[in-house]
């Protein structure tokens, strides 16, 4: 009897807050979110001129040496797919972790051989994402040198504009420095046409 | 470590204190169903539930018809997590054509969230439709809490009542729960989520072309890139807050749609600790000695910040094998340094660790870094602050009566020590008590410990691994560690949504939640008959630093006899092994 009771108001329970905290908690967020912040509820997209250049959150692969590298992904089955997020989940002893931090050193070189400094942590990692949009101040300053030299720019304009793409702590302290690799990009080949290079 | 980190969880630890005893206080008015600030607005919602349900809030039920009513609510709620999953291809807002969930996986998912463990075996955005996410994850986000916190409420009135037979109407603390305190905060939280980037919406995926275009692993071009989409920001938000942990998105909240900015992040951590910590207070309202309630808050927040600032140490002094080729892993304002494999550039070393340990001290299982690619001692940490009993603050409610029956052991092996009888806030500790609380204690490590020696020595289990040498032994151990605490969390690496891990796995979890749920009701029952024994000079005071310190010791030896020697096997000896 007791049973009976409670499985009764089990299942009358289960509908009411799957009406109250399934449907109508969820939709009455989306209702309010999309009324008060629309750019943001639907994902921060880049917008120029009608036309959508991904999402300001989102961080997209880049290989060719003109433009700055955002760190290494692990998605599959390419980079910075975001269908499907993902780290490496590698160990940190892991062979195969090793040879990637290696072989990221090397493409690095490969095209900026000059370079002598020790390369940032975060440039030789894969984020916990994938889908990372940014990189430490640190690894944009490493790649300054080499962006410069094949876009011909001088290396004090490049600089600024990196620093305007660098987002500082929010409130002074939270969070680390950073630059959003697609939105310099963006910018590089908005404000400069490209002689000689590649 | 740098300043800048320290301050970070300084005012982390600072803001969590501050909102222990404001919440703590209004929780306590709505177990004990006083009036509060939201009864015009919640009051006749709360009847209109009660009608429907045919639920008497005003009568009272002894701990064996509340334990009957928790296992056959969430019973119920299990079988519909796992039909919606098996039928989500029939059902509206499934813009991507997402397929039926497997048997093994669908029944692994529903324990997983009717549990309140939230262990994902499965990637959010390449398997359940919007209409899963809300239906089936995000009622159970509520619901798991809720019950959680409704037991919690009973065992408290066990104590705070003598000579009495009743506990309380479970029904009535686990609505209360849900509307006075998870809806009210989840509202709030998403909306601010959303106003840092968190996307909610019932969109279709997006295409955007890729600035430069790349390709796969087979050499085929990729020119576009397809965001997910989704109602996150009203999943985020419950997740955090009833300690349930399970993402939107496969990577959880090291996604950028799931957790954008370090405000975000600091919010969501926030919001893990957030209830745990001020129920601590809310204990010692119901039992009319706040006191009681502080100090098991101090005993908490001493192992927390320990474990905090090791975690934050050994990640912020990086991996040795990258000094030798050449990789600056120093921390400076420029740089966050460090082991930043599967950690965030916006959140840095101290953030991730920071959510590494709580996330795993709270019984949350949410993630804002790759806990597989930890350094070998601070994969440790997560897997001690589990191995615990997920006591350190802990689940919605089950961490509190978690820690509550260390309390109990800590009054029994003092009270051994001087030759007086034990007692804990006039209830004297007796046999019975003792039985369930040394139940309590045992039925985790040996779920876990009996599991992981089975996963090891069976090639299904062998199939898991995907990391070689001990690591692959710690990615074993940290299933079944996450599951049987009902955390959540993974070394993500293992690939575990297989039959084997999905039914053994959705075995510890049910032992892990109910097996301890159901004793510690049986335990309030018997306290809550007993005659209120007067304070005398006799009597252990359980406020005292020194009580503090013994309860802190108890909780650590009990755990290290547990489980030292499988953590000599896995991380330890990784360890050395880096080291070298």
């Amino acid at each position: 009897m007791m049973l009976l009771k409670h499985l009764r108001t089990s299942i009358i329970a289960i509908i009411v807050f799957t009406c109250l905290t399934g449907i109508l908690y969820p939709l009455a967020v989306t209702g309010l979110a999309q009324l008060i912040f629309p750019k943001k509820a639907n994902g921060s997209m880049i917008l120029k001129d009608g036309k959508t250049f991904g999402s300001e959150l989102i961080g997209q692969p880049f290989s060719d040496p003109k433009y700055f590298w955002s760190r290494l992904s692990a998605t599959g089955p390419f980079a910075f797919n975001a269908a499907a997020s993902s780290g490496s989940n590698y160990g940190p002893i892991n062979q195969a972790y090793l040879d990637g931090v290696k072989k990221r050193i090397q493409d690095l070189k490969a095209v900026d051989s000059s370079n002598t400094q020790p390369v940032p942590a975060d440039l030789v990692t894969a984020s916990g994402s994938g889908l990372d949009p940014h990189i430490s101040v640190a690894a944009a300053l490493y790649q300054l040198p080499r962006v410069a030299r094949i876009r011909n720019l001088n290396q004090d304009q490049l600089r600024s504009l990196v620093s305007q793409y660098t987002e500082g702590r929010q409130l002074g302290f939270l969070g680390e420095p950073r630059v959003n690799v697609l939105k310099l990009n963006l910018a590089l080949d908005e404000t400069q046409s490209l002689s000689g290079g590649k | 470590m740098t300043l800048n980190g320290i301050l970070q969880i300084a005012f982390y630890l600072a803001a969590l204190t501050l909102l222990t005893k404001p919440l703590g206080a209004f929780m306590a008015r709505v177990y004990q169903r006083e009036k509060t600030f939201l009864d015009p607005v919640l009051g006749p919602l709360e009847r209109l539930i009660y009608r429907l349900t045919k639920i008497s809030p005003d009568e009272e039920m002894d701990w064996k018809a509340n334990a009957v009513a928790l296992l056959i609510f969430n019973f119920v709620g299990l079988i519909v997590v796992y039909v919606v999953q098996r039928i989500q291809q029939f059902l509206p807002l499934n813009p991507q054509g997402m397929a039926a969930v497997t048997p093994d996986s669908s029944f692994n998912t529903a324990v997983s969230f009717a549990t309140n463990t939230n262990w994902q075996g499965y990637g959010g955005e390449t398997t359940m439709s919007y209409l899963t996410q809300m239906l089936a994850l995000t009622v159970q986000n509520f619901i798991s809490a809720a019950s959680g916190m409704a037991v919690l409420a009973l065992f408290i009135r066990g104590i705070a009542r003598h000579s009495a037979k009743t506990l309380g109407n479970f029904w009535v603390d686990m609505t209360r729960s849900t509307l006075y305190i998870l809806l009210p905060l989840a509202i709030i939280l998403s909306l601010v989520l959303v106003s840092q980037g968190v996307i909610q919406n019932n969109s279709a995926y997006v295409s955007v072309p890729f600035l430069q275009a790349t390709a796969d692993t087979g050499g085929v071009k990729v020119t576009d890139q397809v965001l997910a989409m989704g109602p996150a920001a009203s999943q985020i938000a419950i997740k955090q807050l009833g300690t349930n942990g399970g993402g939107f998105f496969n990577v959880n909240s090291a996604h950028p749609y799931e957790n954008p900015t370090p405000i975000a992040d600091f919010l969501e951590m926030l919001a893990i600790l957030l209830i745990p910590a001020a129920l601590c207070y809310t204990f010692g309202k119901m039992v009319k000695d706040t006191r009681q309630g502080w100090a098991i808050f101090a005993a908490m927040m001493l192992i927390l910040v320990a474990a905090i600032f090791w975690m934050y140490g050994v990640e912020g002094s990086g991996n040795p094998k990258l000094i030798a080729l050449g990789v600056d892993q120093q921390s400076t304002s420029e740089n966050p340094g460090g082991n930043m494999e599967g950690k965030e550039v916006r959140f840095g070393i101290p953030n991730s660790a920071v959510w590494a340990t709580v996330t795993t001290a709270a019984s949350n299982g949410s993630v804002n870094s790759m806990h597989d690619s930890y350094t070998p001692l601070g994969g440790m940490v997560a897997l001690i602050m589990m191995h615990l009993g997920e006591v350190v603050f802990g689940g919605v409610g089950s961490g509190l009566y978690g820690m509550l029956i260390f309390v109990v052991v800590a009054v029994f092996v003092a009270g051994l020590l001087v030759g007086r009888t034990p007692e804990y806030l006039g209830h004297k500790i007796e046999a019975y008590e003792m039985k369930m609380a040394s139940l309590l204690i045992l039925i985790m490590p040996i779920t876990v410990l009996v599991l992981t020696a089975l996963a090891v020595v069976t090639a299904a289990g062998k199939a898991g691994i995907m990391n070689p040498g001990p690591h692959g032994f710690s990615e074993i151990l940290y299933v079944f560690t996450s599951q049987g605490n009902n955390n959540g969390s993974a070394f993500a690496g293992a690939s575990v949504n297989t039959p084997f891990y999905n039914l053994t796995g959705g075995l510890a979890m049910l032992i892990g939640r109910y097996w301890l749920a159901v004793p510690t009701l049986a335990l309030a029952g018997s306290l809550v008959k007993k005659k209120l024994v007067p304070v005398s000079e006799g009597t252990l005071p359980t406020y005292t630093p020194l009580f503090i310190f013994w309860l802190i010791a108890v909780v650590l030896i009990v755990g290290a006899l547990n489980f030292l020697p499988a953590l000599a096997l896995g991380p330890i000896a990784e360890h050395f092994m880096m080291m070298q």
